[in-house]
């Protein structure tokens, strides 16, 4: 369980990018955040595994608090917190297979991680979940050869790894064409299930934050102002959430940042 | 889950077997082979570490006291450099269109390749060795040497800029009846310009550099001036000389990237 | 681009503000050119006879003497061989000097200036000079030679590598750090799989200057072929000298075609 609360992060003296911000995830809930680039959803979901050091407030992840964590701790804690990225982030000169136990680099040691003799169960467990999503023959493949729905693929086996307590996707589809994009989500929500795992999913296309996610969180300004099952979603919601942002923007941010990021 | 066990083990860079364990034991062999017969003489090598310290304490603190002769040195290198690249570049250009293989009929390109790689496949310190055989100690060896250095990379780095010319214009030129001199002047010189300046700031750079060292066998400027300071153990005067050729260096180096970046 | 005015009048290449840069320029450049020729410690008359000396010299070389080519291959090898464990040691030591000098993996602010001391000091400082530190410290022979070979080269790999890991993608790294990876497993998997061809390309591309180098560390004493050079030349053995030359030169061209082979595979 998560628990999010009074977070604020500001960079320098400029306007807080997060402020004063709450948020529950329980369960095993599919949690989307939808809102305009800058709204501040990526600074969010980093501030809960601390790539991003938050200012001030407090995270309770299963009752632990992230925010006072440091050195070991903090890389403990961070193992059990799962990300997927929108580019992917891959190494892309190492093996699939290098790149996928690189999830268990928080639990090996760093002989094991330098001379690449993984433990037999991380072995098997990354073929597992590779066959799982449909990539185990590629695990002798340098990441760079694979198509992007199978570098995604990859990245979330690699998050799956970690055994995570909870997985947050920042714009796992956004580098994605449509199709492809479906397929991960589709992939997210039914391991979400199979695992029991609560996810976090940052979003720019709205269509799949309904069809796929649970609950639907909007952002505007560093503040959450929507926060409910997607059927409640409306136009005068969806106005709120992106007031300013042309409309055509609004369909076609997806598409064209994710043709920028990829070119 | 009871599913088959499956290993991983990280392919290897190099696929075929032999060809990995060949390059392997090569490298192996090469060390093993090579280290223990090289002509080391240990004692005196040993000897070297109290040397040092000893090297160190003469070189600390550096001393400026015979800055004439330090500023007599330099201005030397500078000249060397300054007249090693007016001539060097000269001479480059002509050359240049020598080893240009779109301009040049194939024997003359062969004589102007020839000569660039002559040019660049010896150091600077033997050339300058062999000049102050030819012409005696001072800075006209340096001057030859460095303009020798000089047209072996600025004629190089030309003839390859001149072979990718725009040969649009060079037809269009011909195409009005003008002469070869003149198809030169004008449809190639205008393309190849931009570069031509920027190898002339670099190779007056690398020229100050470079004249620092071929003065250490005999060819003038600031080099002869420490090979000197070493060769009379004033270990303080050589520390002095080496600081400010540092300086010199850096100095050169931050002003001529300055220019290429604003002119080039 | 023609403008109405300029229609009547005459075309000039240049504005008048231009042109006046431009002789300044000129002016300045032939200013410094006149300076340096004037004021050169130079013999004029030898000037003039420089041609002939050169031909002279040349001459006597004629016809290169084969007679000690078996020791002057020796010390080529040696020259080789000083060549090839400098940039060996040189290359081992240059991986810590690049990780502290760029500015994305070093420690502290402490360690970077240290980094770029150690880069800038062993850049600014030639070959020949740090030869001849060494032949002063460890006396003649090749150890002062693959010493100062070695002090050379780290400056110019760590320059390079340095550059290379500051340019790395910074993706890869955050993941790693998001699975909880501690420094050294993020340099291991996010950053020196990003480097690697960078590192091979820089090697070669150092051996193949050092073994330029290392042709003439034997003139201030610190081993090679130089040294057959120096003796050829002091006592006015024309013909050796054109030998050792040769074989100068063609160790210089193999090199150079070994390590474009070498790159071609490599990378």
């Amino acid at each position: 369980m998560l628990e999010i609360s009074g977070l604020t992060k500001r960079y320098g003296d400029g306007e807080p990018v997060l402020s004063n911000l709450d948020l529950n995830v329980k369960g095993q809930n599919i949690v989307s955040i939808i809102g305009s680039s800058g709204a501040g959803k990526s600074t969010l979901l980093r501030c809960i595994n601390r790539l991003v050091e938050p200012s001030s407030g407090s995270i309770k992840l299963n009752s632990l608090e992230i925010t006072s964590l440091s050195g070991k701790a903090l890389r403990e804690a961070r193992r059990k917190t799962g990300m997927v990225f929108q580019g992917f982030n891959l190494v892309d000169r190492l093996t699939v297979m290098e790149n996928v136990q690189a999830g268990r680099l928080g639990y090996i040691s760093t002989w094991q991680a330098l001379s690449r003799r993984y433990p037999q169960a991380d072995i098997q467990r990354a073929y597992e979940l590779m066959e799982r999503v449909g990539i185990a023959h590629y695990a002798n493949q340098r990441a760079d050869q694979l198509s992007g729905g199978e570098r995604q693929r990859v990245g979330v086996v690699r998050a799956l790894m970690q055994e995570p307590d909870i997985l947050l996707c920042d714009e796992p589809t956004a580098s994605l064409d449509p199709r492809t994009s479906e397929q991960i989500m589709v992939l997210l929500r039914t391991l979400a299930e199979e695992l029991a795992l609560p996810v976090i999913i940052n979003i720019h296309n709205v269509a799949e934050a309904k069809e796929y996610t649970d609950r639907i969180v909007g952002m505007r300004f560093g503040k959450i102002i929507f926060d409910d099952v997607p059927t409640s979603l409306d136009d005068k919601a969806m106005n709120d959430i992106y007031s300013g942002t042309p409309a055509s923007d609004r369909l076609s941010t997806e598409t064209t940042q994710g043709a920028v990021h990829h070119a | 889950m009871p599913s088959e066990m499956r290993h991983w083990k990280k392919p290897p860079t190099i696929e075929n077997p032999i060809v990995r364990w060949g390059i392997y034991s090569a490298i192996v062999i090469y060390l093993a082979v090579t280290i223990p017969t090289l002509p080391i003489n240990w004692p005196r090598v040993m000897e070297g570490i109290g040397r040092a310290s000893q090297i160190f304490n003469g070189a600390f603190p550096p001393s400026f006291e015979r800055s004439e002769l330090l500023i007599d040195g330099f201005v030397e290198s500078l000249r060397i450099a300054v007249l090693a690249t007016v001539f060097g570049v000269g001479l480059s250009v002509p050359l240049a269109f020598l080893a240009a293989r779109n301009l040049s009929p194939m024997p003359v390109y062969i004589l102007g390749r020839g000569i660039i790689i002559l040019a660049r496949s010896f150091h600077p310190v033997i050339v300058a060795i062999l000049f102050v055989k030819a012409v005696g100690f001072g800075p006209l060896a340096g001057v030859l040497t460095l303009i020798v250095y000089s047209i072996g990379f600025v004629a190089k780095m030309l003839a390859e800029r001149i072979e990718e010319i725009d040969f649009g214009q060079v037809e269009a030129m011909r195409a009005t009846g003008a002469s070869r001199i003149l198809i030169i002047f004008y449809a190639v010189f205008p393309q190849i310009i931009p570069r031509q300046v920027g190898l002339s700031i670099y190779q007056l750079d690398s020229n100050l550099r470079a004249s620092a060292v071929v003065g250490i066998v005999g060819a003038g400027g600031i080099g002869s001036t420490l090979a000197n300071a070493f060769g009379r153990y004033d270990y303080d005067f050589a520390l002095a000389i080496t600081m400010v050729i540092v300086g010199v260096i850096l100095i050169s180096e931050g002003i001529s990237g300055q220019i290429r970046k604003r002119y080039a | 681009m023609p403008n109405k005015d300029a229609i009547n009048a005459q075309w000039h290449r240049y504005s008048p503000t231009q042109r006046m840069q431009r002789y300044g320029l000129f002016l300045l450049t032939g200013l410094i050119i006149g300076w340096a020729t004037t004021s050169i410690e130079v013999v004029w008359e030898w000037v003039w006879t420089a041609p002939n000396q050169i031909a002279d010299l040349f001459a006597r070389m004629a016809p290169p003497d084969p007679r000690n080519l078996d020791s002057i291959l020796s010390v080529l090898w040696e020259t080789v061989n000083i060549a090839t464990i400098a940039t060996f040691l040189a290359v081992l030591l240059a991986l810590p000097v690049a990780y502290i000098s760029a500015q994305n993996t070093t420690p502290n602010r402490a360690t970077l200036w240290l980094g770029r001391f150690i880069l800038v000091s062993s850049r600014s400082i030639n070959t020949i000079i740090w030869a001849l530190l060494f032949v002063a410290i460890f006396g003649p022979g090749v150890v002062a030679g693959i010493v100062a070979i070695t002090f050379r080269s780290i400056g110019f790999i760590g320059k390079l590598l340095g550059e290379a890991i500051e340019e790395i993608d910074r993706r890869p790294v955050e993941a790693m750090e998001a699975t909880g990876a501690g420094r050294s497993k993020v340099v291991l998997y996010a950053i020196i799989p990003q480097v690697v061809p960078t590192f091979w390309a820089v090697a070669i591309l150092r051996w193949d200057i050092n073994l330029r180098e290392s042709t003439v560390l034997g003139l201030v004493g610190a081993g090679g072929i130089g040294m057959v050079l120096q003796g050829a030349i002091d006592t006015f053995n024309w013909p050796e000298a054109a030998t050792v030359l040769l074989a100068i030169l063609s160790l210089v061209i193999i090199g150079e075609a070994i390590s474009a082979f070498l790159r071609q595979r490599i990378i």
